[in-house]
């Protein structure tokens, strides 16, 4: 048996687990990365939009800071947020986005004096000040109150990744890849690394680490349609969710983007619409402005991609031999725009659908986008029920999204996660002995190949293939944006029959080797395990809260569902997961639960909130001069960060006194 | 593998495209038949060879859609390797009827009804459609140290931001755009007669931290990482890397300006 140690182990090559990994190494610790893939392919690469951090540099950004995002991702999650996680990360975002300007991402910059931007469909002109001239530029994006989105044209997770890989391969942290994870290795209490499969060889080792990080990204391979890259099957969440121990959070919570092209499924920015761009209907109309008059097509996605279900419905979208769809409209943002601040977009029309965005409309429908969901952690990224076991990014559950996540808080999250789980990863390495218990570390590889001999060798005739494509159909289609209780039932019972017939599925190509089928066959069996923790979590929330929408239960209801669903698999025997809840405390909340300020205006009131809701006002008079003093009256965080993160954040409008305040990284 | 007994089927099995064959109609479904270039040198005794596959094309059909519906109902063996299918990315670089391309986002109707697909040449193979660019790309980064290289190791990251003019930032971006495919190498004469060339993505990202005010190396820096024959030197300007690169880099300037530096360089 091959074991390969190293002190922190981290589960996928994206920019969460990169930045990690380089946090842990720069601490001292060795730090080892797997991935399916060149870690600069990984799915980080696929944001386009932007990364939001309160600079508040643009014109339009002005008077932002980490009070006014805080909001808007509480808002934007629908109260199911951890308030504490989120004042973490809106508080570590400037911090990340700086970081990352010194690491060499080319962030698009501010021109100071008058340019034109379209607003509303109409065109604008802003001047932007003098003394922001040189830096870092944002843009306007969903569900946000002030310009926040940091971006680099429309390859912004590209940059990011491209920056953030290159420090990784500087720090010289060694990056297998075409490396997969089977299973976590851990003895019910703590974790102790991974059984890995080589791709290329089918040979198995072990990975034995002081602590293992889950950083594997989304699970939208789950869905039939999605903007997902190919990898993104959610066999990270899996593998925390097969140790019976390790809880899986909200699983239910699934974003749809609005504007998926047709019928490829590819993302095209939300930058689109937040420079300016129009979703019109079959009749050319502008139909947002009718449902959402607030923020028209710059809703949170959660409300844009029903309202365009919703019309669709309605028969107002076009009909095309791939079914309905409505149209994207960024001509009048004219070529020039296009070609710089888009281009990404402007590729894909031409490749994808031959079209000239610059002259033709784009082709959309909401699509499977982002998993809210994933392994439960602590604030510091700790799974709280099975310790070394640590998760990051888009696979965690720590939890800054709650129901519905805002966008350009996702590459956000993902280096801020890193940053700050980095720490306490390394704290944790700085604190903890490892006993290796090799006994253990041999059954875990065994069973594993056991596994594998059963699927190539054993008597199984289930196809991996039908069963994962029925599972993908399923999913989109009963537990897609518009739910029912009686669709979520059919859901639920199938995905039963399917993951009853997935352990008996029989591999015909019998290679031990690279078999593209023998992956498929280990991963679906996964896989349908975890479409039931979301099918399931779905029929038992009767409620509608972010993404997760009922028609049966179509509103929030605080006073029962204000609780975060956490799912564990019991047994290997079990056909379904098994469900405890959590609940959010009203009295603790710094934002009170209330009106978006879109979507639906009725909701079940919780019977704290109105307590609450008159502390929080007594709070904010009291210190209404001093928005340091009253947040920290309100809802204390900063102790909660790692030491070398804290501190505020200087902006143009809040500048530092000459001598630099603290801190360095 | 043998670079040369590749290239060798490559050149016979290359085909013509029949004259009319992407004039066909988005309803009339043709049958297309694709021929991929087989090798597993995982396999004992395995042995590189054309296998045909055919199927009915589909609207809106790439290769990457062509590929997997091979594999799920024809032949569950045949390796490739996709991740984003949107051209971002940069896994699914192969020969497309023998030019380097990304099979993603290259529609089927745009190709004749034979179609012949083979593994990038130069990389390492990993099996039939799928190599190692990962290993070179990592390789290639470690010798070129493709970083910034700070002038300062400890950042305030309290602080605001340092400025940088919005073109540079731009100018810096539009080198920044490369997926490190390998179609540039895969495509290079210099590359096939020198293993170590670090090709025109080597050359392009020291132009890139050359632009950038935010690493402190030199030109003097540079022309220990490329001022020889397996750096810019190599270089035959043959400009393939340019005509293939699916990102439209302006390779053959980059290059050229990084020659004109080196050579400044090599005379101080």
């Amino acid at each position: 048996m091959k074991v390969n140690y190293t002190d922190v182990l981290v589960i996928g090559g994206g920019l969460a687990g990169l930045r990690l990994a380089v946090a842990a190494k720069r601490r001292g610790h060795d730090a080892l990365v797997l991935s399916l893939v060149p870690p600069k392919r990984s799915h980080s690469k696929a944001a386009q939009g932007g990364m939001q951090a309160s600079l508040g540099n643009v014109i339009k950004g002005q008077g932002d800071n980490e009070d006014v995002h805080f909001e808007d991702t509480v808002r934007g999650s629908d109260w199911g947020a951890d308030q504490e996680v989120v004042r973490m990360f809106v508080n570590t975002a400037p911090k990340a986005v700086r970081e990352l300007a010194a690491w060499g991402v080319p962030w698009s910059r501010i021109r100071k004096g008058d340019r034109t931007v379209i607003i509303n469909g109409q065109k604008v002109t802003i001047t932007e000040r003098d003394e922001a001239h040189g830096l870092l530029a944002q843009r306007d994006f969903g569900g946000t109150k002030k310009w926040r989105t940091c971006y680099v044209s429309d390859g912004t997770g590209h940059a990011m990744l491209q920056a953030v890989g290159d420090q990784a391969i500087g720090n010289g942290i060694p990056v297998h890849e075409r490396a997969e994870a089977l299973a976590l290795i851990h003895d019910g209490s703590r974790c102790y690394g991974a059984v890995v499969r080589d791709l290329i060889t089918g040979e198995l080792s072990a990975y034995v680490a002081k602590a293992t990080a889950i950083a594997t990204g989304g699970a939208g391979r789950l869905y039939r349609v999605t903007t997902n890259a190919v990898i993104c099957e959610g066999i990270g969440h899996a593998l925390a969710l097969e140790t019976g121990v390790a809880a899986l959070g909200n699983m239910e919570a699934v974003q749809f983007h609005p504007t998926a092209i047709v019928p490829a499924g590819i993302l095209v920015t939300e930058g689109c619409r937040g420079d300016g761009g129009l979703l019109k209907d079959a009749d050319g109309h502008r139909f947002m402005p009718d449902y959402e008059p607030e923020k028209k097509e710059l809703a949170s996605r959660d409300v844009v991609s029903r309202r365009m279900e919703e019309h669709i419905a309605k028969g107002k979208g076009v009909k095309s031999r791939f079914g309905d769809h409505l149209w994207l409209d960024i001509t009048l943002l004219g070529e020039h725009h296009i070609k710089h601040n888009l281009r990404e977009v402007y590729d894909i029309c031409h490749y994808f659908l031959g079209i000239d965005p610059v002259r033709d409309m784009i082709p959309v429908r909401p699509a499977q986008h982002y998993t809210m969901g994933g392994v439960r952690t602590k604030p510091t990224g700790e799974s709280p029920t099975l310790k070394g076991l640590f998760a990051a990014g888009e696979a965690a559950c720590w939890d800054m999204h709650g129901f519905n996540r805002l966008g350009g808080n996702s590459v956000a999250e993902t280096v801020v996660a890193g940053m700050i789980v980095g720490e306490f990863i390394s704290d944790f390495c700085d604190r903890e002995d490892l006993a290796i218990p090799l006994g253990l570390v041999r059954d875990a590889v065994e069973r594993e190949q056991a596994k594998l001999d059963a699927l190539l060798s054993g008597k199984g005739s289930e196809s991996a293939s039908v069963l994962k494509a029925e599972m993908q159909s399923l999913m989109t289609e009963k537990v897609g944006i518009f739910r029912t209780g009686e669709n979520l039932q059919q859901a639920v019972d199938t995905l039963q029959q399917l993951l009853v017939r997935s352990r008996s599925i029989g591999v015909p190509y019998k290679a031990s080797g690279a078999n593209p089928e023998l992956v498929t066959a280990y991963r679906t069996q996964k896989m349908i395990k975890l479409a039931l923790t979301i099918a399931y979590g779905a029929l038992a929330r009767t409620e509608s809260r972010g993404a997760h929408f009922r028609h049966d239960y179509p509103r929030r209801n605080d006073a029962e569902w204000l609780k975060r669903t956490l799912a564990t698999w019991k047994s290997e025997t079990d056909t379904l997961p098994t469900l405890a809840y959590e609940p959010l405390d009203v009295k603790k909340m710094e934002l009170p639960p209330g009106w978006r300020g879109y979507g639906a205006k009725d909701y079940i009131d919780h019977p704290d909130t109105a307590a609450r809701l008159a502390e929080v006002e007594a709070i904010k008079t009291k210190y209404a001069d001093d928005r340091f003093a009253r947040q920290a009256a309100l809802l204390p965080f900063e102790h909660l960060l790692p030491e070398r993160l804290r501190g505020r954040n200087e902006r143009i409008d809040e500048p530092f006194a000459a001598a630099p305040a603290q801190k360095v990284a | 593998m043998d670079t040369k007994t590749h290239q060798a089927v490559i050149d016979t099995s290359r085909l013509a495209r029949p004259a009319g064959a992407a004039a066909n109609g988005d309803n009339a479904h043709r049958r297309i038949r694709i021929s991929v270039l087989r090798f597993n040198p995982q396999k004992p005794g395995d042995v590189p060879r054309m296998q045909a596959y055919e199927l009915e094309e589909a609207d809106g059909m790439t290769l990457f859609i062509a590929l997997n519906e091979i594999r799920d109902k024809q032949d569950p063996s045949l390796q490739f390797d996709f991740v984003c299918r949107a051209g971002i990315c940069g896994s699914c670089a192969m020969l497309i009827d023998g030019r380097p391309g990304l099979a993603c986002r290259t529609l089927t109707k745009n190709l004749g009804a034979e179609i012949t697909l083979a593994p990038l040449p130069y990389f390492e193979l990993i099996g039939d459609l799928s190599v190692n660019t990962g290993k070179w790309m990592r390789a290639m980064s470690e010798r070129l140290q493709t970083w910034v290289h700070a002038k300062q190791r400890e950042i305030d990251l309290t602080r605001i931001e340092e400025r940088m003019d919005p073109d540079l930032a731009e100018k810096i971006y539009e080198l920044d755009r490369c997926i490190e495919c390998g179609c540039c190498v895969a495509a290079c004469g210099t590359a096939r007669m020198r293993e170590d060339f670090v090709g025109a993505i080597g050359l392009n990202k020291i132009a890139r931290f050359r632009l950038d005010p935010r690493d402190a190396r030199t030109d003097a820096d540079y022309y220990e990482l490329v001022g020889d024959d397996d750096g810019v030197f190599g270089c035959m300007s043959l400009l393939a890397c340019h005509d293939v690169c699916p990102k439209n880099l302006p390779l053959a300037t980059q290059i050229a300006f990084v020659r004109r530096a080196m050579v400044r360089q090599g005379f101080e």
